[in-house]
C-alpha cells in the first residue's frame, strides 16, 4: 500500500496541481490570480506527460554503443518530452496573450477584480 | 502534382499571407485587406477544387517530410475533411470581401493586425480539420484559439474582458483535451487517429480510455459551446467588432464540432463510445438542452448580435445532436446543417455589420419599418436567412432539420424530435420579432405621408454583394439539396 503511494508520487503531485489550478481559476476574483491558476493547471498537464515517459534505470535517448537498443527498457521514451516542448511554448504564448488582455482591461477599467468589472460593464 | 500536395497547400497559403500582410504594411498599410482577400480567395479556390476532385475517391493521406505514420504526422484529406475545409474557406472569403469598408470604420489603426491574425486563425482551423494526429490537432487548436482571443479583443470597451474570460475557459478546455490525449497515449502508445482506432476495442473498458473520452469531449465541448460549457460565447460575439463576429461565429464552433465527430465516430466508433457509459446519449441530451436554452435566451435579447450569438448556441446543438444519434440520417442532417448554418449565420452577421455601418447600432428596439425602404436588399436577405433558420421549405434550413427529424424517428427518440419541433417554433418567435418591426406597420403610428419617400440608405455594393450571395446560396442549396446529400452519403464513418 505504501509502495503504491510512494511509487506514483509524481501522479499524486499532478492531481494536487490540477485541483489547485482549477480552484484558483474558479474561485479567485482577481484576474491575475486566475492567470496564475491557469499556468499551474497547464503545468500539471505537462508534468503528467513528462512522468509517463520516465523509467527506472533507463538512460537518455542518445544511442550508446554499450547499451543495446534491443531492450526498450534501457532507454527513455523521448516522444512525450518533445511533445511537451511544444505544449510549453503554447502555454507561454497563451500567457503572453493573457497579460496583453489584462493590460488592456486595466487601461480601460482601472481594476482587475472580476466582480467590479461585471458591475462596471452592466 | 498539385492534387497530391493540396492538403498542405491550403493551410500553407494562410500561413504565407499572415506573414506577407505585416511585411507589405511597412510599405503600404492599405494593402492588408486586398492581400487577405487574395489569400483567402486562393485557399477557397483550392478547397473547392479539392472537394470536387475528392468526390468518390479514396482518402488522400499526406505524410509530412515523407515519414509514414505512426512515426510521422499526416493530413487526412477525405470526403468529410474536404467538405469542412471548403465550407470554412468559402465563408471566410466572402466575409473578408465584405469587410473592406467596414474595417475602415470598426478597426481603424488595427487593420494590419486584424487581417494577419484572421489568416492565422484560418490556418489553425484548416489544420484542425485536416490533421490526422491527435497532438497536432492540439497545436492547431491552440493556434486558432490564440488568434481568436486576439480577434475578439478588438472591439468595443468590454471586448478585452470578454476575450480574457474566453481565454481562461478556452485554455482549460485545450489542457483537458491534452490530458485526455495523454491518457490514450499511455494505453495505446500512438497518437495517429487511424493507427489508434483499431487498438481501442481491446481496451474499451479500461478506466483510462473512458476518462480520456470524457476529458476530450469536455475539452472540445468548451470550444464548440456545447450546452453547459457555452458561457464564453454570448459576451465574446456581442462585444467584439462586426467583422470578427461574422468571421468566427459561422466557422469557429463548427470546426470544434467536426473534432467531436472525428473523436466520437472515427476514433472510438459507434460501438465503443457507448461501451461503458452511454456517451452518445449524454452528448445528445446536452445538445438538446443547448438547443432549447439558446432559443429561449435569444428571445430575451434586445441586441441583434447578442440574439444571433444565443442562436448560435442553439444551432451548434442541432449539429452535435445529429451525429450523436449515430445513424445515417442524423449524420447527413448534421453535416448538411454545418453547411446551412455556416451560410445562414454568416449572412445574418453580415447584415448586422451592414446595420452597424449605416446606423451605428444593432438594437432591435430601434428598428422600424423605414428599414424596409432604407435597406431593401439587406432586409430581404435577412428575411431569407431568418426563414431558413426557422426551417421553412424550400430554403436550405428546412432540409437539414428534415433529415435530423428523420434521424430521431429512426432511433425512436421522440424526446429529441420534440426538441427540434419546439425549437423551430422558438426560432420563429425571435426572428419574426425582428421581421415584424421592419415589415409590419406599427398600428399606433400615424399613417405615413404618401408623398414622403424614404430614401435608400443601402450599403455599398462591395458589402451588399457577399450578403446577397449568401442569401441566394440558401435558396440554391435548398433546391439542389439532393446533390449535396448524395455527396455526404460518401462521407459516412465505418459502421454507420
Amino acid at each position: 500500500m505504501f509502495d503504491f503511494f510512494l511509487g506514483h508520487y509524481s501522479y499524486w503531485l499532478t492531481i494536487l496541481l490540477i485541483c489547485l489550478g482549477l480552484y484558483a481559476i474558479m474561485m479567485k476574483k482577481n484576474l491575475v490570480k486566475k492567470t496564475i491558476g491557469l499556468t499551474i493547471f497547464q503545468a500539471s498537464v505537462v508534468l503528467y506527460w513528462v512522468s509517463i515517459a520516465s523509467k527506472w534505470d533507463a538512460t537518455v535517448t542518445v544511442l550508446d554503443p554499450n547499451i543495446p537498443v534491443s531492450d526498450p527498457a534501457n532507454y527513455l521514451n523521448p516522444l512525450p518530452h518533445t511533445l511537451m516542448l511544444t505544449a510549453i511554448v503554447v502555454g507561454v504564448a497563451t500567457l503572453g496573450v493573457a497579460f496583453a488582455l489584462l493590460i488592456s482591461i486595466w487601461n480601460r477599467y482601472k481594476t482587475l477584480d472580476e466582480q467590479e468589472l461585471i458591475d462596471k460593464i452592466q | 502534382m498539385i492534387e497530391s500536395h493540396l492538403p498542405a497547400y491550403i493551410p500553407l497559403t494562410f500561413l504565407v499571407f499572415s506573414v506577407l500582410i505585416p511585411l507589405f504594411a511597412i510599405w503600404k498599410k492599405e494593402l492588408s485587406q486586398p492581400l487577405a482577400l487574395i489569400g483567402s480567395g486562393i485557399a477557397a479556390f483550392l478547397s473547392v477544387f479539392g472537394f470536387i476532385s475528392r468526390l468518390n475517391e479514396n482518402p488522400l493521406r499526406y505524410f509530412f517530410g515523407g515519414w509514414e505514420p505512426p512515426i510521422g504526422i499526416e493530413f487526412v484529406y477525405d470526403g468529410l475533411s474536404a467538405f469542412f475545409v471548403m465550407v470554412i474557406n468559402v465563408v471566410a472569403f466572402f466575409v473578408i470581401m465584405h469587410s473592406a469598408r467596414l474595417s475602415l470604420r470598426e478597426l481603424a489603426g488595427k487593420r494590419m493586425a486584424f487581417y494577419s491574425l484572421a489568416m492565422l486563425m484560418m490556418l489553425g482551423l484548416n489544420g484542425m480539420v485536416l490533421t490526422g494526429d491527435l497532438f497536432n490537432l492540439f497545436v492547431f487548436l491552440e493556434i486558432a484559439s490564440l488568434a481568436g482571443y486576439a480577434l475578439i479583443a478588438i472591439g468595443s470597451r468590454p471586448a478585452s474582458f470578454a476575450a480574457f474570460r474566453y481565454l481562461i475557459i478556452g485554455t482549460v478546455g485545450g489542457s483537458l483535451y491534452l490530458l485526455g490525449v495523454g491518457f490514450l497515449y499511455t494505453v495505446t502508445g500512438t497518437l495517429n487517429i487511424i493507427d489508434m482506432s483499431p487498438m481501442l476495442p481491446a481496451v474499451a473498458t479500461d478506466p483510462a480510455v473512458i476518462t480520456a473520452l470524457v476529458l476530450m469531449i469536455v475539452g472540445i465541448g468548451i470550444k464548440a459551446a456545447l450546452f453547459p460549457m457555452h458561457g464564453w460565447l454570448p459576451d465574446s460575439y456581442t462585444y467584439t467588432n462586426s467583422i470578427s463576429s461574422s468571421l468566427i461565429a459561422p466557422i469557429g464552433t463548427k470546426v470544434a464540432a467536426y473534432v467531436l465527430i472525428r473523436i466520437m465516430l472515427y476514433l472510438f466508433g459507434i460501438d465503443l463510445i457507448d461501451a461503458v457509459v452511454p456517451m452518445s446519449k449524454i452528448v445528445g441530451v446536452l445538445a438538446c438542452a443547448g438547443i432549447l436554452y439558446g432559443s429561449i435566451m435569444a428571445i430575451a435579447q434586445s441586441d441583434l448580435k447578442r440574439m444571433l450569438a444565443y442562436s448560435s448556441i442553439s444551432q451548434i446543438g442541432y449539429i452535435i445532436m445529429g451525429f450523436s444519434l449515430a445513424n445515417p440520417l442524423g449524420f447527413a442532417g448534421a453535416i448538411l446543417h454545418v453547411l446551412n448554418h455556416a451560410i445562414m449565420k454568416a449572412c445574418l452577421f453580415l447584415i448586422s455589420g451592414n446595420l452597424m455601418m449605416q446606423e451605428g447600432h444593432t438594437d432591435i428596439s430601434r428598428f422600424d419599418h423605414s428599414f424596409r425602404n432604407k435597406y431593401r436588399w439587406s432586409m430581404a436577405s435577412f428575411s431569407v436567412a431568418a426563414i431558413s433558420m426557422i426551417g421553412l421549405p424550400p430554403l436550405a434550413g428546412f432540409f437539414s432539420k428534415w433529415y435530423l427529424a428523420l434521424g430521431t424517428i429512426q432511433n425512436d427518440n421522440w424526446l429529441f424530435l420534440g426538441v427540434i419541433l419546439v425549437s423551430s417554433l422558438l426560432n420563429a418567435v425571435y426572428f419574426f420579432r425582428v421581421l415584424e418591426k421592419v415589415y409590419m406597420k406599427d398600428p399606433e403610428a400615424e399613417a405615413p405621408d404618401e408623398s414622403e419617400v424614404i430614401p435608400s440608405n443601402e450599403v455599398k455594393p462591395s458589402m451588399l454583394f457577399p450578403t446577397v450571395v449568401f442569401a441566394v446560396a440558401l435558396v440554391v442549396i435548398g433546391i439542389f439539396n439532393v446533390a449535396i446529400v448524395t455527396a455526404i452519403m460518401n462521407m459516412f464513418p465505418g459502421g454507420l
